[in-house]
């Protein structure tokens, strides 16, 4: 089995300056029986390195399904994804699993902390893999969570869980840090402590983020925003007034 | 159909692969019981109708010779039926193609009418006609062995005289179901035949007119027993008897006995076992189901549903899977249980088999195994019932995990962290990590008391055949010979070495306690023959007193240094004070030894010899053959190379059935418990396992999770399985015990082995088999709901 690595250099493409990411035309239809759920409508897209990018829309728009895709957990129906100039879409399970595991970092609405291990140890246990992680204490500090470190997620708040989650998203160094609904679980105060973590880890370690968000309020701290409607961009804006992550309010 | 129900319906075909899995275990335990009780009762039943209806006697006595006269007095002994007289002698025979000769009995049949008692039963052919004294009837077992039918026929050495004998029929005989010759271990139907013959014809060979040498009774008050018997010792004690025994020693009927009893146990333990193995299996399933659906519950309790209603849908759903244990397990029990009864047939012969059908057992089967079943789900069902609505319908609250060793050396990788995730997950739920190796244990239990069988079996054959019993044949001779006649076998072609021995019926007697036996007196420094001590060491035959073993010192609650009164059954009934010198082993037959110049000494007839062990140059053994098959003073002998032979044919077939049968068991347990506990870790932890996935662990890394927790729960089971595995085969080895013989407890480390080894390969597959799961994770959908 090549090294996804290898087989990258195989495919080199086209890819603006400076995008981590591609879509191309990407669709994704999903069949449940004889329901045939079109939840990807032809996406072109690119992220660029240390851009922190918001993306909105109702439920059922798409943007979960792009970022699965993007991340690696799922694949399009039709359409091309590339990261770094390699095409995703290509790749078999195994690759998959090493892409998600030297690039990419997850942070998702419900945190998804293994329980029976501590704060520290649900970081470590991604050192344990990454190629070149920094340290477990070092990421947990980031998230200013260095007092919490041996507590278990189930002593620990909704917005400590979500900074732990973050901790252990970006403690590998991933290149792209995906987040589906980061503040979605949580209440306006301890999410606003997330998104600052969100934003000090873009801004200090210059990771490529994309936030899915229903919350209007967040793109104010973005980059760039794309707006989907039904399994399309409809739009996208950069601000030219970032605010905050402090100021963000809801 | 009620919606709820339709819902159990749905229920167990979702869960259909554990349900499976729980309903195996189940069957197993259902399968046992059907099967050892019903081969138990069908093996009864057939015995006691064959010796209802051939009449078979209640009391046995042999004598060396008495008069007929004495027939009516002890027909008037008040509480007998009947009473039988015969003339049973002992024959070497020489068949076609067999380089070695036979030994075989006759026994008499009436000039007029049929046998009173022990009628043999007629398969093919007739009895012997009056008035010849070259017919015979023979048993089948022999018959077929050697290929024989009514008509054909075989030379024998008759009272010294060598004659042809003409088969007139083939019969089975009720004192015979298990045909053992005197003096062997094992049956072996090739080399010893049993036959009849009309009185008259064997009065005149072994000129027996006017009397008898066996006697056989039939009793109609079971009361009168030790009454009858004294008497029949008291009036036969001038004639050299042996003592009268009861029905339950006669050595055919005690073989019986002995299997049956073997059958019972077998029914006691093992049904146990699958039952409790199963009931926890299902509180697994069912605590699970009731976890995952506690939202419906409380839903259902919400819109009106009582907890009677909801105890009773989960009662349901596990009465199913008790349901289809009992149908699996019936099926396979009487089918299996028909096979062991034919098998038990073929074995003993029995000329009919009497299968009992048994309703009574397939209720008791499924009550017990229903009963186990709610037992196990009580627990679960209770929980349920008892929460609140409001309550039920919350999510549980989420597990508290502690860390191992107190937080010791919490930032050191002592562990990976995925260990850490199995190991803490163990210890958060000692009770069912607990459980769950208990359950495993009994499949390592179960292999371990099958395989020790061999290492006991082996030990005894070494015991018996190499380190007791040195030489290649022991030749018995009819009566006492003088102590010469060693000079005249030493001179036999191809002997190199021959030891006397001598051996004389005796009842020994300590206070109200008396032990029917025989001492055997051989020379103090014998090499062919050797006593050995409870060790298993040889032991040197005092100049007086005697050696007992460790069973008759229980019996007779003797100790060395006790003097006990022995009353030599064949000198007149003459008692004497033996002393007891020491305790030995014993590991066939029960048996006391002395030095053969002390028991000449006690008897005080001269020196004699009852026969002699030889060992034979085996380039020399055919001439050997021959000089038996024509020597007339010789009433027996057994060569110890062809019953060890027997003796390793007949345990190989019957250990390596019933080893077939528990690995079978084994897998079966190892596989229901390892299978439902794998799928019910991945259920309660798909999240969990999914986020590491998406964190970018691969299949193998993700499974490994898994396999440590379950190889945890396996390597905990061995030791534990050891241990029951040593109970259950001690408890076996004690079950075997009788005055027939006793094996010696003896597990080898490779028998734990062999059984871990087992266990060990079942659990890997079947945790294999649950690890494909993993690989169909739907990571997305997985981490998108809210546990």
């Amino acid at each position: 089995m090549p090294h996804y690595d290898e087989v990258m250099s195989k495919n080199e493409i086209e890819q603006p300056a400076g995008a981590i990411f591609s879509a191309r035309a990407v669709t994704k239809v999903y069949r449940t029986g004889t329901v045939e759920v079109r939840a990807l409508r032809g996406v072109d897209l690119d992220l660029f390195a240390g851009e922190l990018a918001v993306m909105l829309g109702p439920s059922g728009s798409g943007k979960s399904t792009l970022l699965n895709i993007m991340g690696g957990l799922d694949e399009p129906t039709s359409g091309k994804v590339f990261f770094r100039g390699e095409e995703l879409t290509g790749y078999t399970e195994r690759q998959l699993t090493r892409y998600r595991r030297d690039h990419v970092g997850f942070v998702f609405q419900f945190y998804n902390l293994v329980p029976s291990l501590t704060a520290w140890e649900n970081v470590e246990l991604v050192t344990e893999i990454a190629k070149n992680p920094m340290r477990t204490d070092e990421a947990l500090a980031m998230v200013g969570l260095e007092n919490r470190m041996d507590h278990f997620p189930a002593q620990l708040s909704g917005g400590e869980q979500q900074r732990v989650a973050i901790a252990r998203a970006i403690v590998k160094r991933p290149e792209v840090l995906l987040c589906d609904e980061p503040t979605g679980a949580l209440d306006s105060k301890t999410g606003i402590i997330v998104l600052e973590a969100l934003s000090r880890i873009n801004t200090d370690l210059g990771t490529t983020t994309a936030i899915i968000t229903h919350n209007a309020a967040i793109q104010q701290m973005a980059h760039r925003v794309f707006m989907f409607h039904d399994g399309r961009i409809a739009e996208t804006r950069t601000n030219e007034k970032r605010i905050a992550a402090a100021e963000v309010s809801w | 159909m009620r919606v709820l129900d339709r819902k159990i319906v749905r229920d167990i075909r979702r869960l259909w692969a554990q349900v499976f899995a729980v309903a195996m275990v189940m069957a197993c335990g259902v399968a046992t019981i059907v099967l050892a009780v019903g081969a138990y009762r069908s093996l009864e039943e057939t015995r006691a109708t064959f010796y209802q209806r051939q009449d078979f006697a209640d009391i046995f006595a042999t004598v060396t010779r008495a008069p007929l006269r004495l027939a009516s007095r002890i027909e008037s002994i008040p509480g007998v039926a009947a009473a039988d007289f015969r003339i049973v002698q002992p024959l070497v025979l020489d068949m076609q193609g067999m380089r070695e000769p036979a030994t075989g009995i006759v026994i008499s049949i009436p000039a007029i009418g049929e046998p009173r008692l022990n009628k043999p039963y007629l398969r093919q052919g007739r009895l012997p006609a009056v008035g010849r004294t070259d017919e015979v009837a023979i048993v089948e077992k022999f018959a077929k062995a050697h290929a024989l039918a009514p008509g054909d026929g075989f030379d024998a050495l008759i009272n010294g005289k060598r004659r042809h004998l003409r088969i007139t029929g083939v019969v089975l005989s009720p004192e015979y179901i298990y045909a053992l010759a005197p003096g062997d271990l094992m049956p072996d139907e090739r080399r010893f035949g049993v036959m009849f013959m009309p009185r008259p014809a064997l009065e005149g060979i072994y000129d027996m007119k006017g009397a008898f040498n066996s006697i056989s009774l039939a009793v109609n008050d079971h009361s009168a027993f030790p009454a009858i018997i004294d008497e029949i010792d008291r009036l036969l004690k001038p004639y050299g008897s042996r003592g009268a025994i009861e029905r339950k020693d006669q050595i055919s009927n005690a073989f019986l006995d002995n299997e049956l009893l073997q059958l019972r146990s077998m029914a006691l333990v093992i049904p146990p076992i699958f039952l409790f193995v199963s009931a926890f299996l299902v509180n697994m399933i069912l605590s699970r189901l009731v976890s995952l659906e506690r939202e419906q519950i409380g839903l259902f309790k919400a819109v009106g549903y009582g907890e009677a209603a909801i105890a009773t849908h989960y009662a349901k759903l596990v009465l199913v899977i008790a349901a289809i244990g009992l149908v699996i397990g019936s099926a396979a029990g009487a089918w299996l249980g028909r096979g062991l009864t034919k098998l038990y047939g073929d074995f003993f012969t029995f000329p009919y088999l009497i299968f009992r059908e048994s309703p009574d057992l397939y209720a008791l089967a499924g009550g017990i195994t229903a009963l186990a079943a709610l037992a196990g789900a009580a627990k679960a069902i209770w929980s349920v019932t008892t929460l609140p609505p409001a309550v039920a319908m919350r999510p549980a609250a989420p597990i508290r995990y502690r860390r191992l060793l107190g937080g010791f050396g919490a930032h050191i990788n002592l562990l990976s962290q995925t260990a850490t995730m199995a190991l803490r997950h163990l210890v958060r739920r000692p009770v069912r990590t607990a459980t769950t190796a208990l359950g495993t244990s009994f499949s390592v239990a179960i292999l371990t008391t099958a395989l020790f069988m061999f290492d006991s079996l082996d030990v005894m054959i070494d015991t018996v055949f190499f380190q007791g019993e040195r030489e290649n044949a022991i030749v018995s001779f009819a009566t006492t010979h003088d102590r010469n006649v060693v000079t005249d076998i030493a001179a036999l072609p191809g002997v190199l070495r021959v030891e006397p021995f001598r051996s004389t019926p005796v009842k020994m007697t300590n206070g109200h306690r008396e032990v029917k036996l025989e001492i055997s007196a051989l020379p103090a420094d014998g090499d062919l023959g050797r006593v050995l001590s409870e060790d298993s060491l040889p032991v040197r035959l005092p100049d007086a007193g005697m050696l007992i073993p460790h069973r008759v010192a229980g019996k007779l609650d003797l100790r060395p240094g006790d003097i006990v009164s022995v009353e030599l059954l064949l000198h007149g009934g003459r008692t004497v004070d033996v002393p007891v010198v020491g305790i030995i082993q014993s590991l066939i037959g029960l048996g006391a030894y002395m030095e053969i110049g002390a028991l000449d000494r006690l008897v005080g007839d001269g020196r004699r010899v009852s026969g002699a062990r030889v060992s034979i140059d085996a380039n020399q053994i055919d001439r050997m053959y021959a000089v038996l098959k024509t020597t007339p003073a010789i009433a027996s002998f057994s060569f110890l190379d062809n019953t060890l032979e027997k003796f390793r044919e007949i345990i190989e077939q019957n250990i390596s059935i019933m080893t077939s049968v528990y690995i079978g068991l084994a897998v079966i347990i190892t596989f229901g418990v390892v299978y439902n506990s794998a799928r019910i870790q991945l259920a309660e932890r798909a999240r969990e396992l999914a986020s590491l996935r998406v964190l970018g662990f691969t299949r193998a890394e993700v499974s490994s999770v898994l396999l440590i927790e379950l190889g945890v729960i396996i390597a905990l089971a061995q030791p534990l399985g050891w241990l029951l595995g040593y109970g259950f085969a001690w408890s076996v080895i004690h079950g075997f015990e009788s005055d027939l013989f006793r094996v010696p407890f003896v597990v080898e480390p490779a028998t734990f082995a062999r059984a871990s080894l087992v266990v060990v390969a079942a659990g890997v597959m079947t945790a294999m088999i649950a690890r494909r799961r993993i690989d169909r994770f739907d990571l997305v959908s997985v981490l998108k709901t809210r546990e």
